[in-house]
């Protein structure tokens, strides 16, 4: 049996090239090493049929062992669809990706942040409730009953900010300020003093928090 | 003509079933109709070949005309029937809560009419990759399952179900092309993917390449296990998913991972030396997984932590490779499928009736809905390994197999398994304490809907109207089916963990199963490692 040298260098040029890029950050990067990989995979499959022999239909004088393996390329033929169908349903999400986020690129897991940053005192067992500091707050009742949100908006058509976490609804908030740990800062910078292990950031409907 | 050719209907009718609910996109009643009816009749052709094969035996079924090691074959013996009857009984009790959930909502969107076809899809994958005889074709099973699961899990397309679904799909895809990269060495280094032919023809090669190929197979079967080096993909993007979708995941994908790994051990590779690195990745999986859930606040997280983590048990039984270890495993396989996805249910009507699935804004639902209650405390004390449930029956038995066994690595897992059983219970217990005993006031921060309730509840013909909503019946019954098919799982222990013994046996003694396949007068190799051939 024979190797043909030349599919075993491109298949090992296409499986490094599909690692390297599956290992990106930017997902259509990701997209283009997956498919590097499965292709790399069919020549990988092609290759254990052994050598090219003549094409498998029946004819009395040829014999057996002349018949190049069908069942390698029968395999082919079933891992090119799936793998077509894959691409297809990755290149709908890398859409829909950019269309909700405009980014090209996997996102963190915002609940896993939240799990990392969370430092290890319970805020069940921690007495002291936190400040409201979210830029979108929300008035909540403590265990006895009174509201415990200290934030105060200092400028007027401060209640403009509704549940939905638009981008679109900061427009007006310059000027507004809010107290938070003994301090005045600025609204739009209040939802980034917010402390870890305090949930008190509504997520937005996309789930980003931002 | 023998019941156990029927086999391939359990993978046709769903596959049917999808493209009639398809071609009714528009009608959603009689989509919903039309699936649950395919599936019930999936699941009641699964029990007649139960009852076929319950006693012992292995039927082959052969499709296409080619005869084997050539053409395909469908395999029917106790472990695979065995799983086909509660995967079908699962996914049946999910339909129909999915079927409650979205008729309760009012779904008239187009991305939820695609569900039903899916799912159909995605129960013939699994049904294909539990009945497959050969390699390749449960590589497409896996894929069936897994194109289906991609749909399912970002369904409707929003913004974290997006993030979550690209994570998953390009980590299963990575295993995928493992595990064909797999089957192409398989095929290089022996001729054929017939899984009863590989079981006689890997015997000859030598130790090294056998080695390599066993290496390759567990690593792509333990992805999809999520096993625990390969694990961390399963709690990023499980919880995210809507809460019937997430149960179902929780129930099957894992577990068709281990029924290849139990397959790729007993039949491709027994006796081989993998069994003590296996045995330490069981052993971490038990406890990095539930040490993870320990750290949740969301109970849908903490649930995928400790389905994970509870993977780690089943691997333990796996690699003792003994009659008594295997055995316990696949009884372990059958309680996990039925506790863990009513747990996801149980979950779906908290969120509903409670407003989020957070442990920090939920309180007083003891009080709010007994019912609930009950249908939480019944199956997570089961998860946890109370007496006299499923849950701790499976877990003795693995115990004793452990100690039967006898050498320190066995016993260190068999303490790692009693302290995983403590920390789950530490698990669900908190779940139990914040969510449903204290008062909603005492939450950190208290969802709207618990607090207004007191005033709502007191008077008003209003506030039952309301509690219906919250709570349909279809969902609540599809839940309370499944919490009493866990109990059903105790009360019938006996019988059943006779059957998965025996089942045991037989695939660890491979002659039924190879024989079955490849003809009556094939010789069987011996197993020579002590260990194996019992």
């Amino acid at each position: 049996m024979s190797i043909n040298l030349t599919l075993l260098i491109v298949m090992g040029a296409l499986y490094a090239c599909g690692i390297y890029l599956v290992l990106e950050r930017s997902l259509t990067r990701v997209l283009l090493g997956l498919m590097l990989l499965a292709n790399s995979t069919n020549l990988l499959i092609l290759a254990t049929g052994g050598y090219a022999g003549l094409a498998p239909l029946y004819s009395k004088d040829t014999a057996a062992g002349d018949y190049s393996d069908p069942l390698p390329q029968a395999l082919i033929l079933t891992s090119i669809v799936i793998s077509f169908a894959v691409t297809a349903f990755m290149l709908g999400i890398i859409y829909r990706t950019w269309v909700l986020a405009r980014r090209d690129e996997i996102q963190d897991d915002v609940e896993d942040l939240r799990v990392a940053e969370t430092p290890s005192f319970d805020a069940e067992d921690d007495a002291e409730v936190p400040a409201e500091t979210s830029e979108f707050p929300l008035t909540m009742l403590g265990a006895d009953g009174h509201s415990v949100s200290n934030h105060r908006v200092s400028s007027d058509g401060g209640t403009h900010d509704g549940a939905a976490g638009h981008a679109t609804s900061n427009d007006g908030a310059a000027g507004t300020t809010l107290l938070a740990g003994g301090r005045e800062i600025a609204a739009e910078q209040a939802a980034s003093e917010e402390k870890p292990g305090s949930t008190n950031v509504a997520p937005g409907p996309e789930g980003d928090g931002k | 003509m023998n019941l156990a050719s029927l086999a391939p209907l359990a993978v046709v009718l769903p596959i049917l079933g999808a493209a009639l609910t398809f071609m009714l996109i528009r009608h959603s009643r009689a989509q919903r109709a039309v699936s649950i009816a395919l599936l019930s009749l999936t699941l009641l052709l699964e029990c007649l070949l139960l009852a076929s094969v319950w006693d012992g035996g292995t039927f082959a079924v052969t499709l296409g005309g080619w005869l084997p090691p050539w053409g395909i074959v469908l395999v029917v013996d106790q472990f695979s029937s065995l799983m086909l009857v509660v995967s079908s009984a699962v996914s049946l009790a999910v339909l129909v809560y999915a079927t409650g959930q979205g008729m309760a909502d009012g779904d008239q969107d187009a991305p939820v009419s695609i569900f039903h076809p899916t799912y159909l899809i995605l129960v013939a994958g699994v049904s294909n990759a539990f009945l497959s005889g050969d390699l390749f074709n449960l590589y497409v099973g896996f894929e069936i399952l897994l194109t289906a699961s991609y749909v399912l899990m970002t369904l409707g397309g929003t913004g974290p179900r997006i993030r979550a679904g690209v994570t998953y799909v390009v980590v299963s895809v990575v295993s995928s092309v493992l595990f064909l990269i797999s089957i192409a060495m398989v095929y290089g280094a022996t001729g054929t993917i017939t899984m009863a032919d590989l079981a006689i023809k890997l015997g000859e090669l030598d130790q090294g390449t056998r080695t390599l190929l066993h290496v390759m197979l567990l690593v792509a079967f333990g992805i999809k296990a999520a096993v625990f080096p390969l694990s961390f993909w399963l709690p990023d993007s499980y919880p995210t998913a809507p809460a019937p979708v997430t149960a179902v995941f929780a129930g099957l994908l894992t577990k068709v991972g281990v029924y290849a790994m139990v397959r790729t051990e007993t039949l491709l590779f027994p006796g081989d030396s993998l069994n003590t690195p296996l045995m330490v990745a069981a052993l971490l999986t038990m406890v990095v997984g539930i040490l993870g859930a320990l750290a949740q606040s969301d109970i849908k997280r903490l649930l995928s932590f400790t389905l994970v983590s509870h993977i780690g048990y089943m691997v333990f039984g796996l690699a003792m490779s003994s009659v008594a270890g295997l055995g316990a495993a696949v009884f372990y396989v059958v309680h996990h499928i039925t506790i863990q996805t009513s747990l996801f249910l149980v979950t779906g009507l908290i969120e509903r009736r409670g407003g989020s699935s957070s442990v920090d804004r939920l309180g007083g639902l003891a009080k709010l809905s007994p019912l609930l209650a009950l249908l939480f405390f019944v199956p997570a004390m089961n998860l946890a390994g109370i007496p006299p449930f499923s849950g701790f029956l499976g877990k003795v038995g693995l115990m004793q197999a452990g100690v039967e066994l006898g050498t320190p690595l066995a016993y260190v897992l068999v303490i790692g398994g009693v302290l995983t059983s403590l920390l789950t219970l530490l698990a669900v217990a908190r779940v139990w304490n914040r969510a449903f005993w204290r008062r909603p006031s005492d939450a950190e921060h208290p969802d709207p809907v618990l607090l207004a309730t007191p005033a709502a509840r007191a008077t008003g013909p209003g506030a039952k109207a309301n509690t219906v909503t919250l709570l349909p019946r279809t969902m609540v019954g599809s839940t309370i089916g499944l919490v009493v098919l866990g109990i059903g799982l105790t009360v019938f222990a006996g019988p059943l963990f006779m059957v998965s013994d025996q089942a045991a046996h037989d695939m660890l003694d491979r002659s039924s199963y190879i024989q079955a396949v490849l003809g009556e007068d094939t010789v069987v190799p011996m197993v020579l490692t002590a260990g194996g051939g019992k």
